[in-house]
Formats: C-alpha cells, sequence, structure tokens
C-alpha cells in the first residue's frame, strides 16, 4: 500500500514543479497572480489537502513532525507566500501537538516538570523568531529556511540516538527544579527511572530552537530530541513525547503572532490541518506493516529535494 | 503495566483541559470551515479570488484587502472566513487555560519555583496574543 503512496506523492509533487514552474515569478503582484495561474481557485486547497495528507501519512511513517514537512513541501511547491505557509505550518504543529500531549501526558511519557522551564525559554523566544520571520526580507528568510531544512537531513543522518542516555548525577538545577521522573517501558517491561544533566547547556540551547521555530514556523522536534536526549540525557521515548508535547506552548506563542499579524488564511489552514491529522491516523495504521528504514530515507529525500528548493528559490536560482 | 506509573494530579489536570479544549477547537474549526465553504454566511474576501491575495506577501495582503490585523476580526466574525478565527483563536489558547488550571495545584504543594514559571509562561502566551507584537515588513 505504501508503494502506492510513494506513487501519488510523487505524481502530485511532479504536478506541483510543474504548476509552480508555470507560475509567476514575481508574486507580489495581483495582476500577474491572476493572469498567469490557470488553475480554478478550489483546486489548490483540495491538492494541499492531498499532499497535506501524503505529508501526514509520511510524517508519522518517517517518526518526523507534519510542520517540519509541511512549510519546505508547500512553502515550495505551492503558489502560497511563505508568510502564510509558516502561519499555516505553525497551526498544522501546533494542532498535532494539542492531538498527542493529553494521551503523552497521562502516561507520565511527557513530563511536565522537565517540559514546564523549557516552554518557558522556547516560547518566548519563538515569539522573537516569529517577529524576525515576518520582518526579514523573503528572499533571506527562504534561503535560510533552505540551510536549515538540509541541516536536519544531516541531524537525522549523523546525530545518534540513545535509549537510555548515562546520567551519572543530576546537575545541580535539574536537582533544585526536582526534574526527575521514572516511567514505564512495555517492550521491556521495567520502569526506568532517569535524571537529567546538563540543564543550563540544554535551556540556552532551546533559545536558538524556539527562535528557529518562530521564525520558519517548522514545529521543533528535529532539534527538541536530540537536545534532550544526548545533551540532557533524557530517555529517548520521554524526549520524543516531552518534545511532541512542548510543541503546543512553544508553537502556541509563535502561532499568536503569525495569526496577529494577519498571516493565516483558513483556506491554507484549515485543509492542511484536517488533511495531516487523518493522513497521521492512516500513517499509524500502515507503521506495523512497513520497514521504518526505508520510509526514513524517503523521507529524509523528500526534505533534501525542498530544502534544496527553498534554498534555490530564496537564492534567485530556481524561482 | 502502564497505569502503574501514576502521572502528577497536575499532570492529569492539564491533560483534562487540553484533551477536551482540542476536541473543542477541532470541532469548531470544521463547522465553521463548512459555513465558510457553503456560502450560508458571505465572506470578506470572495473565494475566486483568493489567489489573488495569498502569493503576496502578508503586508501587502493586508494592504490590499484592507484587513486590520490582531483582534479586528472580532467585529467582522459574521464574515464566514473570519468565522473560522474562532477554531483556531481556541485551539491557540487551549494552552493558556491549561496552565491557570496547574498554578492551584502547583500553590498548594508550596511549588513556588514552578508557580513563577506557569505565571511566567501565561503572561508569555497572553503577551504573544494579545495583538501587541505585530510585524509584517517584507
Amino acid at each position: 500500500m505504501w508503494k502506492k503512496t510513494i506513487h501519488i506523492l510523487a505524481i502530485l509533487l511532479i504536478v506541483m514543479i510543474i504548476f509552480d514552474t508555470a507560475y509567476c515569478n514575481d508574486k507580489e503582484m495581483v495582476e500577474e497572480a491572476t493572469k498567469v495561474s490557470s488553475l480554478v481557485w478550489w483546486m489548490w486547497p483540495l491538492i494541499l489537502f492531498a499532499v497535506t495528507f501524503i505529508l501526514g501519512i509520511f510524517a508519522v511513517l518517517g517518526g518526523v513532525g507534519g510542520g517540519v514537512l509541511f512549510v519546505p513541501i508547500v512553502g515550495g511547491f505551492f503558489p502560497f507566500h511563505l508568510d502564510f505557509v509558516r502561519g499555516a505550518g505553525l497551526l498544522v504543529a501546533l494542532s498535532g501537538a494539542l492531538a498527542a500531549g493529553p494521551g503523552l501526558i497521562r502516561k507520565g511519557l511527557a513530563d511536565l516538570r522537565l517540559s514546564l522551564p523549557i516552554a518557558l525559554i522556547a516560547s518566548a523566544s519563538s515569539i522573537v523568531g516569529a517577529m524576525l520571520g515576518l520582518a526579514l526580507p523573503i528572499n533571506i528568510i527562504q534561503t535560510a529556511l533552505g540551510g536549515t531544512i538540509l541541516g536536519i537531513v544531516a541531524i537525522m543522518l549523523i546525530a545518534k540516538k540513545s535509549e537510555y542516555p548515562e546520567v551519572k548525577q543530576a546537575d545541580s538545577l535539574s536537582t533544585a527544579l526536582r526534574i526527575t521522573g521514572v516511567y514505564h517501558e512495555a517492550s521491556t517491561g521495567h520502569e526506568i527511572n532517569w535524571k537529567i544533566h546538563r540543564t543550563a547547556q540544554g535551556l540556552i540551547t532551546f533559545i536558538v530552537i524556539g527562535i528557529m521555530a518562530g521564525m520558519f514556523g517548522l514545529g521543533a522536534g528535529w532539534a527538541n530530541v536530540p537536545v534532550l536526549n544526548l545533551m540532557m540525557g533524557v530517555p529517548l521515548k520521554v524526549s520524543v513525547a516531552t518534545s511532541k508535547f512542548l510543541l503546543s506552548i512553544t508553537d502556541t506563542s509563535a502561532a499568536w503572532i503569525y495569526f496577529n499579524s494577519g498571516a493565516v488564511l483558513p483556506m491554507i489552514v484549515v485543509p492542511s490541518i484536517i488533511g495531516i491529522m487523518l493522513g497521521s491516523i492512516v500513517g499509524v495504521r500502515i507503521l506495523a506493516k512497513t520497514k521504518p528504514v526505508a520510509i526514513r530515507y524517503i523521507v529524509l529525500t523528500m526534505l533534501l529535494f525542498a530544502g534544496l528548493r527553498a534554498l534555490l528559490k530564496g537564492l534567485g536560482i530556481w524561482t | 503495566m502502564a497505569g502503574r506509573i501514576k502521572a502528577t494530579e497536575e499532570q492529569l489536570a492539564y491533560a483534562r483541559i487540553l484533551d477536551k479544549g482540542m476536541k473543542i477547537g477541532l470541532l469548531i474549526l470544521i463547522i465553521t470551515f463548512v459555513i465558510y465553504l457553503s456560502g450560508i454566511l458571505p465572506p470578506y474576501l470572495i473565494l475566486s479570488d483568493l489567489p489573488k491575495y495569498w502569493s503576496m506577501s502578508v503586508h501587502k495582503y493586508l494592504e490590499y484587502t484592507g484587513i486590520n490585523p490582531g483582534w479586528a476580526w472580532v467585529d467582522m466574525v459574521y464574515k464566514s472566513d473570519f468565522l473560522n478565527f474562532i477554531g483556531i483563536a481556541f485551539l491557540a489558547g487551549v494552552t493558556i487555560v491549561c496552565y491557570f488550571r496547574i498554578i492551584p495545584i502547583l500553590f498548594k504543594r508550596k511549588d513556588i519555583v514552578y508557580v513563577t514559571i506557569a505565571v511566567l509562561e501565561i503572561l508569555v502566551l497572553m503577551f504573544a496574543a494579545s495583538g501587541i507584537l505585530k510585524a509584517g515588513g517584507h
């Protein structure tokens, strides 16, 4: 079934590239936009829904957030301005986090004591990122987005993961904040006690992550997980769950900035949210029958392609 | 069993509100979008004109459409495109309510550091939501 999905995705991407190439270069001009786009208006939300549905499947299978796929792919191949794409991207990531959050907190996988200090720093930073992202020239944002996506591909390829990182001694800050926990590891039946270290360094890193999340509307799971897991020593499952939950707070503040700045169009946002959510539900069902490694490489290829597209678009090479 | 690990009181309280808020927000979003598409209420921007606007930067979009950013949409909520903003604002506001809910629990436990963190987070989120900060310079 996933082979069929890949075929559909490939066809859609080709269709989008053709339409995108045929589309006007100076998309700021109303007249040109009206003149050159030959598609009926409702086709775009329909294609958007179909593409986000597929992205939702791939996001689950590839173990990435919806936002990180959404922004570069929709931003690169649809006629929507990056301002609206980023606003929608944040809301897509936010909706996914809100949907997953309650279950993760109830099971004790996402940890509130760990999340709250990080969320405060990341959400304040994401406001700065959103303000910067909406104020900087679009070619700079496109170029930086392309560079960031390529960086994410590199992180996903290189970064190792540690199921249970060794933390010999909790640092003084995490001890003072009483950030520690226990979770049930279903695969082994054991209860895992965990504590963290390098808390201050981790919190400082989340300033950068917050800024990038707000600036590019990407969500930030790609950065949250390595920092929580490798830097701070949080077990992998708790890192993934806490990262997902964190997005519900970090993306909220950035989403408000885009919302209040007018960068939210319901015709882009709603089909995207529903498409990604339905795709995620289907993705979870497919997950049991697929080889995650193969899917992971497909996701990486998609990101690589979308990152290059954003980079070249920003540099004015492939407009 | 997973049930042996008990989430803390504040985690459960937070999760309850988040769960309900997300479901209500999503329902509002879907209902208002159906109203938008069905034409029951007139939109501010004619649907067939949308391609003129979605390829503009937000700065130009606001300039061409005469839409005021921030909370000005509340006065235009009878227009079906702005009606969708209720669901979006609801989803973006759920987290603030969750934080309000856990403060008394943390306070009861005399966890002053986390009460402070929660209060600061509410201030940050409300500041972002206030509409004081707007951008769109390019």
